[in-house]
């Protein structure tokens, strides 16, 4: 349910002007309900930046959905995080 | 990876029939300036609250789809955990907020030239929302307004 609210959060967002970018741990709750710009992460319910007292990791999440906002082509832009291993 | 087979018996039923609220039109708000010059802002789901602030509605039927503001200068350890689902394990976000309200990030972000200045305050929802009716025709205008009056240009959203 949380990845359809802020979805439907980011929607009314972008209605009025802001460009956003969600994190997706659901890949189909993002295809059914179609945010605008969506980062599918691979991890746990609970753990949408990868692990706590993680730093690095956090900031390489963040750094792939901000390279969404300045890709992304139309909407919906799904696209799926690879981790550097 | 997160998956439906990772919720209880009965929250998979429910979802086995839910309907997903489909947008359409995806609407779309091209970047505006480049990220070094934007005014970010955070929307988490996760639920978290501040000392003092009104708690979230557990018994509301259909969810509360209401926020509250979080400063963007708020010490993480501060931000008490107050999500009512059961569905998803909060340890990693009770340890680390971050995990789920990434602050810290992005005011590392911001001091590395990444992205422009920070918001002055964030915007935290609790999910569970089944009916979001309301969210959908009062809150998230509400929300968008705010954020916009504020003059943010971009968003990241983090659901749990």
């Amino acid at each position: 349910m949380c990845n359809q609210t802020v979805s439907l959060i980011a929607a009314e967002l972008e209605r009025q002007g802001i460009s956003t970018v969600i994190l997706l741990l659901l890949h189909e709750v993002g295809e059914a309900v179609r945010p605008p710009r969506a980062l599918w992460v691979p991890f746990p319910h609970g753990y949408p930046l990868g692990r706590p007292d993680d730093p690095p990791r956090q900031l390489a999440v963040l750094e792939a959905a901000l390279r969404l906002l300045e890709t992304a082509a139309g909407p919906p832009a799904l696209e799926d995080y690879e981790p550097m291993v | 990876m997160a998956t439906m087979n990772d919720f209880s018996l009965p929250i998979r039923l429910l979802l086995k029939s839910y309907r997903w609220r489909r947008i359409d039109p995806v609407p779309w708000a091209p970047l505006r300036r480049p990220l070094a010059e934007s005014r970010f802002a955070l929307v988490s789901s996760a639920g978290f609250i501040l000392p003092g602030q009104e708690r979230f509605k557990v018994n509301l039927a259909g969810g509360d789809g209401s926020f509250r503001e979080i400063p963007s200068d708020t010490d993480v350890s501060l931000l008490t955990d107050a999500h009512r689902s059961e569905s998803f394990d909060h340890e990693g976000m009770v340890r680390d907020p971050n995990l789920a309200f990434p602050i810290d990030r992005v005011r590392e972000l911001a001091a590395a030239g990444r992205i422009g200045e920070v918001n002055h305050r964030h915007l935290s929802f609790m999910g569970s929302i089944t009916a979001p009716g309301r969210l959908v025709r009062d809150h998230a205008p509400e929300a968008a307004r705010l954020l916009r009056g504020d003059g943010v240009d971009v968003a990241l959203l983090v659901p749990v």
